[in-house]
């Protein structure tokens, strides 16, 4: 009988429990304006998340010291998807509900943008995702239509937009730079992971458009400790170059194996190769990768007349100062869209819709961290080749290829 | 099935209804969604390694088969979503039964190791399988469920659908638990020799429990699927096959009713932590090792034994 | 390259590879066998030997050959910490399934305690020796392999002489075999599984601190290496040390012969179907035998 009765006051206790905490929810707050703000803080994806969510911590500070968006302070609410498309939904769900936010900027990965965009779509509310995938942006239909072809999307998802160049341009840079080398046979080698795989789709979309013939094809995992294998096929394979795709350790690894194997082809990183750390941690070996990458990394030997210089001189500077690592092109994302965002809200008012108006529509010769911004009814990306340098790394530092 | 699991059932069927009355807002809803579809996972491993005795650290598998047969039945070949359900039903306990006869007859860790190594091997094939489920970028634009032609557009709706299939879900099995077969698996979980003795078709009940436990979670991947709209492989992958067992060991895997406790318990708590920000994970690892090290028969069982430890010092 | 070059391309990677999972799969199967308990949270002890040199060689500047023994020492401290508050009590209590759940749990901790104190970012450390390639063959291999390689051979040798000819060895192995029967014959059991956790512990720093010059440490690798060496355990035949380091550098042969001559994508499938097949045919593994394998019940 007590056994009985305790173990439905238990049951009972957890769901009161839960009521509580649902009614101390936030209460209906006129005041700051909130932007919400999800990032893979943990898991594993961290590596993005945590740059990204240190930027909107600065991004906040900046905004609020100014005034705020008119004289109203801003509330940036930053979310831990944990790097699960499970959790980057309730995440945003709360952020809608809860914490009534105007736009949402997030998540760190494609596979969670995805997640997220559905829902976003569903209660009209601005998504800006910090992932790469053309996916996130574009309806699937649209996507399956251009699957297999060279075209680019003739329409976008409404609600959804992107700040990180589209992996479709930077595939595009790596083989227009191949080209002028005179390179035809490519081995590429791609992690499993949502990052890889959208990256191996478009390389082998794109080949065809630059006289590429990819002869290998090899995949790793992202927590794998040894790539020699699939490199060592690669070399045998009559390619002469390799690209990898990955993001996080396995491109050092990639580097380190490719070195150690003098495989005596150049090596080609994607766009997620931005940061300094990588080179240190490849010890040497990153000696002549070379890559596509956002004006961020090596922005100081760009001329003070360039579009992006102001914005990347100060977030770059502050950044460092402030986190004391080196500024990443991923915290680059979080501030692209959180000041798209905020340019938004300055100029038509925190209104959803307004706001994804204005996005579409007004983002023109937009200067931010990824490149110059063109927003318009067929790209909510805003980004193509001419976001990138192709920048090789010449006696540990950054140089623009030849 | 007995007068108290019939109140039981009762008192849950009247919270189900009376919840929405006091929650509101779709976050919190789907916080309860989660819920009723992670504990229809742990009530079928409640069954299979609680009552059956027999181990999977593997279910995943089952709970992304039923995931992705809706998923890609719906998407890529049109189907309707009841039809899909049931593929992915069918595939699930095709499976099951595939796996399950020659792996049933391992024991202890074997058994956990093959079920272990057969969640891994489906996990590589919805990663793999790039065509078919779209790899590791996922598959997307998963339809809504729908009723009759209407289809869903909010939380609560998804939450019926849930905790009344659960509810259903959970009459089955108690009743299952108060038949012969449930008997028959109480002995089995005894002592298989003694069971066997007794004339008991072991293989055919293990199978047969294995399969059950796989249809639950097919259903539970299946509305999941629906509800999120989107899927990839690492929702499917090893860890997650581990969190579900983490579940059934912190409510109790002896009994359904504390899989029912530790999936609702273990699916809020870490959106309660949430205003933790980044301690969040070590204060979640830390109650956990608490609610292990404390009540290592899970929570259902430890609440009342520690009442009695403590509160009852007074009667001998 | 040709055929032969590559065979002992794959031969290394294979080989280092194993190593780490060998390490993994022992250290596996000497907790096991004090405690019938599986401790899903081997693959930290990996992580922290790799995080714990770059900190002592990196941060603090000290010489290597220093950094490698303070390593263990730590991480040696840290398995035995991780007994005495999470496994001592309730292994006398709790069923088995719990305390496998509780190293879960305590594999979740120490990932966030690693997350707070190295962040999140991956660390390398300088080689043991040069990071020039020898060339053997036609194909191109870091003398840290070498290293890797010998240090994992060394543990297994001190291992073997450890459990076959000291009494302590002898001791842990007793528990092994019967617990009631070894405290009956006045073994300290608890010392035992101290002990065990002690070692596995050192046999995971080891592992960690040799690779991560080659591939690097960061804060989540252990999980899927404790996935990795549970298998080589398994197939080596649980309870069976030697097997589990075998089957430790099988399943990393396996995994780098099937890169070069099949495919990348299916590495692991196919550990894993052999990892199965093996179980349905010789459910005690590889070299366990029926006997050693009564397991006991979950």
């Amino acid at each position: 009988m007590n056994h009985k009765k305790l173990s439905k006051i238990s049951l009972i206790t957890a769901f009161t429990l839960f009521f509580c905490l649902s009614l101390t929810g936030p209460a209906m707050a006129q005041g700051p304006i909130k932007i919400g703000f999800v990032a893979s803080i943990t898991g594993g994806a961290s590596w993005l998340g945590q740059p990204e969510k240190d930027t909107a911590l600065m991004v906040q500070e900046w905004i609020n010291k100014e005034g705020g968006i008119k004289g109203v302070p801003v509330q940036i609410i930053i979310e831990d998807s944990k790097s699960d498309a499970s959790q980057a939904v309730l995440a945003t769900k709360k952020l809608i509900d809860g914490d009534k936010v105007v736009a949402i900027i997030g998540s760190s990965t494609s596979g969670e943008s995805m997640a997220m965009a559905s829902i976003c779509e569903a209660a009209k509310i601005p998504m800006i995702s910090m992932a790469a995938a053309l996916q996130i942006v574009t309806p699937a239909d649209e996507y399956k239509r251009i699957a297999g072809t060279i075209e680019s999307p003739r329409v976008q998802r409404p609600w959804i937009f992107k700040t990180p160049q589209t992996d479709t341009s930077a595939v595009e840079a790596i083989y227009a730079h191949m080209k002028k080398k005179g390179i035809t046979k490519v081995g590429i080698v791609t992690v499993s992971d949502g990052f890889g795989s959208a990256g191996r789709n478009e390389l082998k979309r794109m080949a065809p458009k630059y006289n590429i013939n990819l002869v290998a094809d090899e995949v790793y995992g992202p927590k794998d400790a040894d790539m020699t294998a699939q490199l060592t096929k690669i070399r045998t394979s009559g390619a002469q170059a390799v690209i990898n795709w990955s993001i996080g350790p396995t491109q050092v690894i990639v580097t380190k194996n490719w070195k150690s194997l003098a495989m005596g082809m150049p090596l080609y990183q994607s766009h997620g190769f931005g940061n300094k750390k990588n080179i240190e941690l490849a010890g040497g070996s990153a000696e002549g990768v070379i890559a596509p990458l956002g004006r961020l990394i090596g922005w100081e030997k760009l001329p003070k007349t360039h579009p992006q210089y102001k914005v990347l001189s100060r977030y770059a500077t502050e950044y460092e100062k402030r986190t004391k690592s080196d500024v990443s092109t991923f915290g680059g994302h979080g501030y692209d869209g959180l000041y798209l965002a905020i340019d938004s809200i300055k100029a038509v008012g925190p209104d959803r819709t307004k706001v994804r108006d204005f996005l579409e529509n007004d983002i023109k010769n937009w200067p931010g961290t990824g490149g110059v911004f063109n927003m318009s009814a067929t790209d909510h990306t805003g980004l193509d080749l001419s976001a990138f340098e192709m920048i090789q790394v010449v006696k540990g530092d950054w140089a623009f290829a030849k | 099935m007995g007068k108290n699991n019939y109140l039981k059932l009762l008192v849950m069927a009247a919270i189900i209804a009376v919840v929405p009355l006091i929650v509101s807002g779709d976050y919190h809803l789907s916080i309860l969604v989660f819920m009723g579809i992670n504990c229809m996972v742990v009530v079928g491993l409640s069954l299979l390694m609680g009552y059956a005795g027999q181990i999977s650290l593997g279910h995943a598998a089952f709970f992304g088969i039923g995931a992705y047969s809706t998923g890609i039945l719906t998407t890529q070949f049109g189907l309707s979503i009841y039809a899909a359900f049931l593929c992915g039903i069918l595939f699930s306990s095709l499976v099951a039964v595939i796996i399950g006869i020659p792996a049933l007859r391992l024991q202890g860790h074997y058994l956990a190791i093959a079920t272990l190594g057969i969640g891994e091997i489906i996990y590589i094939i919805f990663n793999e399988m790039v065509g078919l489920t779209g790899g590791p970028s996922g598959l997307s634009n998963i339809p809504a469920f729908h009723v009759g032609g209407y289809p869903f557009s909010h939380s609560i709706q998804y939450y019926y659908l849930v905790w009344g299939a659960l509810l259903v879900i959970l009459w089955f099995s108690l009743n299952l638990i108060h038949s012969r077969v449930g008997r028959a698996l109480k002995a089995m979980h005894g002592s298989e020799v003694a069971a066997g003795a007794m004339g008991i078709n072991l293989s055919a009940y293990k199978i047969q429990i294995f399969v059950l436990s796989a249809i639950y979670a097919s259903i539970a991947g299946s509305i999941y699927a629906h509800f999120v709209s989107f899927i990839a492989p690492n929702n499917f992958a090893f860890m997650n096959s581990i969190m579900f067992l983490m579940m059934g060991v912190v409510g109790g895997l002896h009994n359904i009713w504390g899989a029912v406790m530790g999936a609702s318990l273990m699916t809020f708590l870490p959106e309660y932590l949430r205003v933790f920000k980044e301690f969040d994970i070590l204060i979640y690892g830390a109650i956990l090792l608490a609610i292990l090290l404390f009540m290592p028969e899970g929570f259902l069982e430890g609440i009342p034994m520690l009442y009695r430890k403590y509160f009852k010092r007074g009667e001998a | 390259m040709d055929l032969q070059g590559q065979i002992i391309q794959y031969l290394a990677t294979g080989l280092t590879l194993g190593s780490i999972y060998a390490m993994v799969g022992l250290g596996f199967t000497i907790i096991y066998n004090a405690t019938g308990i599986i401790n899903l949270a081997q693959g930290e002890f990996v992580m922290f030997g790799g995080l714990i040199m770059v900190f002592f060689t990196t941060t603090l500047g000290l010489p290597l050959f220093l950094s490698f023994f303070i390593t263990l020492a730590l991480t040696t401290g840290i398995g035995m910490l991780y007994e005495r508050l999470f496994i001592h009590h309730p292994s006398k209590t709790a069923p088995l399934m719990t305390l496998l759940i509780i190293t879960v749990a305590v594999s979740i901790f120490f990932r966030g305690i690693a997350m707070f104190i190295w962040g999140k970012e991956p660390y390398s450390l300088p080689h043991f020796s040069s990071p020039e390639p020898i060339i053997i063959g036609g194909a191109a291999i870091l003398p840290q392999v070498f290293w890797i390689l010998g240090l994992s051979l060394l543990a297994v040798i001190l291992m073997n002489i450890f459990f076959n000819r000291t009494i302590t060895g002898k001791a842990m192995s007793a528990c092994a075999v019967n617990r009631v029967a070894a405290s009956l014959v006045g073994i300290d059991v608890s010392k035992m599984v101290l002990l065990s956790f002690a070692l596995s512990a050192t046999l995971g720093a080891l592992a960690g601190a040799s690779i991560t010059p080659i591939a690097l440490m960061e804060y989540d690798r252990g999980p899927m290496l404790a996935l990795k060496g549970f298998c080589a355990a398994v197939l080596g035949g649980l309870g069976f040390g030697t097997g589990a380091v075998v089957a430790g550098f099988l399943l990393g042969l396996i995994e780098s012969f099937t890169t070069g001559f099949i495919s990348s994508a299916f590495k692991e499938a196919t550990a894993l179907i052999i990892l199965i097949l093996v179980l349905f045919i010789k459910p005690s593994g590889i070299f366990g035998s029926a006997e050693v394998g009564k397991i006991k019940k979950i």
